[in-house]
């Protein structure tokens, strides 16, 4: 799907609310929609207001910007929608988002994303040579080096993303595996750039990135970032990418299945937020609950909205920076943490640094703090083994 | 309209307030093809409350409102056609009793079918309520004001007749209770044995108040259902078919459906025949008695029962049916509206042939489908037409069909259903006077400043 082919299909849209719901139709399943809940705010109004807009019987306006960009590109929307139309829903979106950039029409936060990403090769704005001051040591990677591990934006800068770099490259370490990072040699990967419609931006990032990684002889490369894993397998090829790439809990369940890795003991009650470019977008669904389950004690606890119906963080589309739906309690991470503690869990488990992120100040903000851990996978798997020495 | 806005934020806080042209404009319009209006203002209540407090703002300064559902009745019916503030009810979404025993529901104005529908299948598996087959954030307050109509209709009638009691936010700001639930804690009845008040509100297309409440009848869910679809190529059996089945009282639902895309189905009528049972003995003489009851055109080669694929049989038996939906994008256009008037059995041959003849005259596909409604009083017959949203002309040629159709239904004595404006004005003609006079009088009772929903059921 070319991006301005949204121009003549967007009127397909019949705005008849499926895309509002999971599969069982028990609440809203649209972060926006769910936050705002002004039908504006649903996937069928955005189309709307695109069609409008583009029809010049709405004139640009910071609302319609806002209203554009709090899409969250969870895909729930693209599951649910009974048209033929239904896999397109996205490629829409993010056409008339690359429409409002090439027009300069932007919500500043957008515009202060993209500016970041540009100068600093990462949407926090921080130094470049700052990157791998997680890293602690952890080996570049060298010709030779089986995978290539890609920590990411998040994973390298943000103070929970890097506690999940640190305990994944641990895990790595531990189970033997030959891998290496780029350190501060490492750049945005792209893939909420192209969310937010910039594409400009985006092929270079993946022109930059491809080169560094043909340069380097890179065959395989394990992303700890979902968004980063979708982007390099989905997006990447198209623009002479030739490796293999794999999400971390791909890699995880192989090494607890061949007993690389043996978790030992943990008693937890863990339930389990699919993130929704691992489900929705790569269908990765098992390979994270194997892990959970191959831990002994660990009891696995599903929410009612799990797999296709997992309802969005709200980071997605760089809202995890941006935090367009942020404030008040039906901020989607704050719904989602609800849903969580309701199954009687007392570990949220997640396999994305943006996942952790927004849930970690939502589990704040709900004063749920001291009931319910939100950890990563890795970390959790950590945990275990550290149980076992001592 | 700045202190309206103002005032509405007071009322519902700022987040659930709008004066911004992107909600203005959106709520302005619905899916099919009436001409759009902008409201002025949105707005979102949480309680019956804050409904009281936008009802007296709007009498006080003379504003229109309009309460919405999700707005998928297609004919218009909650477009501000003179401004105003369009209330958006989906807030009021609490699901407040279910009485097992007695077999009801107590919602908010807000709740949405689909939600009702998990509810049930969650806490009440033994309960079900009559889905509409249009989409599951339809609200229940919102089609039982419009007489809509659901999987149960043939076995208990019009969802409005399910209606087992209302709490309503007169247009003069006062909340009224209607039925059992005005005299005790119980909503069990809607009316009997007190005079029926809920018949003020129910079809009024919400010209009369704003239904904060509805209690809703409840039906016994049974283990197993299944399909048989009877399929002929002479529509002037369809009647006599379905007064033969109905005869047997052992049908659920009955829907009756003719397109002509994919053209396999051209020229054809199909009856799905859907059948619920406790056990498979139960099930198999059900199913046993259908067939005797059709046996005579089976034998004479008139009409066979269908092999149904398992996509088929899946899409059938979804409820609500999303292949009605992605009915809108059969040609890629993104649109299709339906006149549905209520008609006897016997106008159904006629009308098949009229839904088809104005497809060809006016260069549109159509769909024709009917549902039996309660055991073979009536129907609905469906004319439904496809456009496409990006192709003025073929819209333009789409509402002339669909006018057209109900014309003609009224010609013949049909009663449109959920009419839009302009069928309102066909039915109002053709009213006996005294009728519109009483209708007339009633609403500017309710309604004395005229702020519900103005343009709807207005004579003259």
């Amino acid at each position: 799907m070319q991006q301005q082919d949204y121009v003549s299909q967007i009127h397909r849209c019949f705005r008849c609310g499926y895309c509002k719901f999971p599969t069982d139709y028990s609440s809203f399943n649209c972060p926006p929609y769910k936050r705002f809940r002004f039908d504006t705010y649903s996937t069928g109004g955005r189309l709307w207001l695109i069609y409008g807009w583009l029809k010049g019987e709405i004139e640009w306006s910071e609302r319609l910007a806002e209203v554009l960009y709090t899409c969250t590109t969870c895909k729930n929307c693209t599951e649910q929608c009974p048209m033929r139309f239904a896999p397109d829903i996205v490629d829409w979106i993010v056409g008339a988002r690359s429409d409002m950039v090439e027009k300069g029409r932007i919500p500043p936060r957008v515009a202060h994303f993209f500016e970041s990403v540009y100068g600093y090769g990462n949407p926090l704005k921080l130094l470049r040579s700052d990157r791998a001051a997680w890293a602690n040591g952890t080996k570049m990677y060298a010709s030779g080096d089986e995978y290539l591990l890609y920590v990411g934006c998040l994973g390298s800068y943000d103070e929970n993303g890097q506690k999940m770099a640190r305990s994944l490259v641990d895990m790595l370490n531990a189970a033997g595996v030959s891998f290496g990072i780029l350190g501060s040699d490492e750049e945005c990967c792209g893939n909420e750039i192209y969310m937010l419609g910039e594409m400009g931006l985006f092929q270079n990032l993946v022109e930059k990135n491809n080169q560094k990684f043909k340069e380097l002889g890179v065959k395989k490369i394990v992303a700890i970032c979902p968004h980063g894993y979708n982007a390099m397998k989905n997006r990447y090829p198209a623009l002479g990418a030739s490796f293999e790439v794999y999400h971390y809990t791909q890699l995880l369940a192989d090494l607890v299945k061949g007993k690389k890795l043996k978790p030992f003991q943990s008693k937890a009650k863990v339930t389990y937020q699919d993130p929704c470019f691992l489900g929705r977008y790569n269908n990765i669904y098992d390979e994270p609950r194997q892990i959970l389950q191959s831990i002994p004690g660990v009891e696995l606890m599903e929410m009612e909205k799990n797999r296709i119906d997992a309802f969005c963080c709200g980071g997605g589309s760089g809202n995890f920076i941006m935090d367009l739906l942020a404030g008040g309690e039906e901020s989607p991470a704050r719904v989602r943490i609800r849903e969580a503690y309701a199954t009687g869990a007392d570990t949220l488990a997640v396999a994305c640094p943006s996942c952790l992120t927004m849930f970690t100040d939502a589990v704040k903000s709900e004063d749920l703090e001291d009931k319910l851990a939100v950890k990563d996978i890795s970390q959790i798997v950590k945990e275990s083994l550290t149980a076992k020495k001592k | 309209m700045s202190d309206v806005y103002e005032a509405l934020v007071k009322i519902v806080g700022k987040d659930y307030a709008s004066n911004h042209h992107e909600e203005r404009y959106f709520y302005g319009r619905d899916p099919g093809l009436m001409t759009p209006h902008e409201a002025d203002c949105v707005v979102m209540p949480k309680t019956t409350e804050e409904v009281q407090e936008i009802v007296k703002l709007a009498n006080k300064e003379k504003v229109p409102i309009v309460p919405k559902g999700a707005g998928l009745a297609l004919t218009g019916l909650v477009i501000p056609l003179k401004g105003g503030i369009v209330i958006d009810m989906k807030r009021m979404d609490r699901i407040l009793e279910v009485n097992e025993g007695a077999r009801y529901v107590v919602v908010e104005g807000g709740v949405t079918h689909g939600a009702l529908r998990d509810y049930l299948n969650k806490h009440h598996p033994n309960l079900r309520n009559s889905l509409p087959e249009s989409p599951p954030i339809t609200t229940i307050a919102a089609n039982v004001v419009i007489h809509g109509q659901g999987r149960l209709t043939n076995q208990y009638g019009f969802n409005s007749d399910m209606v087992n009691g209302l709490e309503v936010v007169l247009p003069t700001g006062e909340v009224c209770k209607i039925g059992s639930c005005s005299v005790g804690p119980y909503w069990f009845s809607k009316g009997p044995p007190l005079p029926d008040l809920s018949g003020l509100f129910l079809g009024w297309l919400g010209t009369t108040g704003i239904l904060t409440k509805v209690g809703l009848k409840l039906y016994p869910k049974k283990k197993i259902k299944d399909l048989e679809v009877l399929v002929t190529d002479k529509e002037d059996l369809i009647p006599d078919i379905i007064f033969k089945i109905t005869h047997t009282e052992m049908v659920e639902d009955l829907a009756i459906w003719a397109q002509e895309r994919p053209l396999m189905f051209r020229g054809n009528y199909h009856i799905n025949i859907f059948l619920t049972a406790d056990s498979e003995d139960e099930l198999e003489m059900k199913r046993k008695m259908v067939y005797d009851s059709v046996q005579e055109y089976v034998d004479s080669k008139d009409a066979g029962f269908m092999t149904i694929n398992l996509d088929m049989r899946r899409d059938f038996m979804d409820n609500p049916q999303k292949s009605m939906t992605a009915f809108a994008d059969v040609r890629r256009g993104g649109g299709f509206e339906y006149a549905g008037p209520i008609i006897p059995m016997e106008l159904y041959p006629e009308c098949a042939r009229k839904v088809a003849e104005l497809a060809i005259k006016h260069r549109v596909v159509y769909g024709g489908s009917g549902r039996v409604i309660h055991g073979g009083h009536c129907m609905m017959f469906s004319f439904a037409y496809t456009f496409n949203r990006a192709d003025l002309d073929e819209m333009g040629r789409a509402r002339k069909a669909l006018h057209e159709a109900a014309e003609f239904v009224a010609d013949k004595g049909g009663v449109l259903w959920k009419p839009n404006i302009d069928e309102q004005k066909i039915m109002m003609e053709r009213m006996d006077p005294n009728t519109l006079k009483l209708m007339t009088d009633i609403k500017k009772l309710l309604d004395p400043n005229g702020i519900m929903n103005p343009g709807n059921w207005e004579a003259k």
